[in-house]
């Protein structure tokens, strides 16, 4: 499809390809990480400054 | 809505959780839509179908630079406004600004190879770029190597205004210095020098990333806010242990 060059184009998308990837799972795997700690926090009692749950928005 | 309601991290929390589906939305139309018109635009005549990389490599570049742009207007915020989520901003943008510098690298490398003959060039564009790389990578460090956030920041902030002197270096590097790349042909005196086949593409693909840039430094952020949170109770939890 590329023709010559084809090496170098399809390498070029599929390491973008890669890298986007990883920041999106990077940023969804973290929220996950974050919320399970704070649910875990939240059932050992620890309670916030304003009284309010500690996965509570 | 004020930027100081935004100070607020429960409100900017809810915010982030009601416009991140819409900009995630947003992000996979704009970034179809150009990658397919990236597709279907023809071959130049002087680069063939090497001209395809054009439509990753130059939105990477442009955001690299825009990220640092970002990170030294919340360095601001923390230094002089002291708003509690510019150093939130500051320190979530920094990994995302780091992949965008690579991949300018790493694209630049795959369409210099063909068009130049050589992967790299130590040349005032390529090298001024790879600081830029290096820079991220020193201000990720300095922000995994100080425990207390709100030290680091200060620290990061500094350095962050410092490493924006290479902003300007790196767009006029081209103009300053005889350089293997080739001058502006966008974002130049006298309009653009690209014909509208790729000129609309690459702006529609720039739309694209710099949405997904936006997206995914309001997710960062939201993760780093989180984080604090958790730290915070840990502590509360702790000094509490002590006190009993």
């Amino acid at each position: 499809m590329f023709g010559k060059y084809a090496d170098f184009i399809v390498s070029s998308y599929a390491a973008t390809a890669i890298v986007v990837l990883l920041l999106i799972g990077w940023v969804v795997l973290d929220y996950r990480k974050q919320k399970a700690r704070l649910r875990d926090l939240e059932a050992s009692g620890a309670v916030r400054r304003s009284g309010r749950s500690a996965t509570d928005h | 809505m004020k930027l100081t309601e935004l100070a607020n991290p429960t409100r900017f929390l809810s915010y982030a959780g009601r416009l991140l589906p819409w900009l995630a939305g947003a992000t996979a139309l704009a970034l179809a839509v150009g990658l397919t018109q990236a597709m279907l635009a023809p071959d130049d005549y002087q680069q063939g179908a090497t001209v395809k990389i054009m439509f990753v490599h130059v939105p990477n570049a442009w955001l690299a630079m825009f990220v640092w742009g970002v990170m030294s207007v919340a360095s601001l915020g923390t230094l002089v406004w002291r708003h509690p989520l510019a150093d939130v901003a500051a320190k979530t943008a920094a990994p995302i600004g780091a992949a965008f510098t690579f991949l300018a690298l790493v694209t630049g490398s795959l369409w210099g190879r063909p068009m130049w003959g050589t992967y790299w060039e130590w040349d005032a564009r390529l090298t001024s770029m790879l600081v830029l790389f290096l820079m991220y990578l020193g201000l990720i460090a300095l922000w995994r190597a100080v425990e207390d956030p709100s030290r680091a920041a200060r620290a990061a902030a500094v350095l962050t205004l410092v490493g924006a002197i290479n902003l300007p270096i790196i767009k006029f590097s081209v103009d300053w210095w005889n350089t293997l790349h080739q001058p502006a042909s966008v974002m130049r005196m006298g309009g653009s020098a690209l014909d509208k086949a790729f000129l609309i593409p690459l702006l529609v693909t720039a739309v694209g990333f710099s949405l997904l840039f936006l997206t995914l430094h309001l997710a960062a952020m939201r993760n780093e806010i989180l984080r604090r949170r958790v730290r915070s109770l840990q502590m509360m939890q702790a000094s509490r242990a002590e006190a009993a």
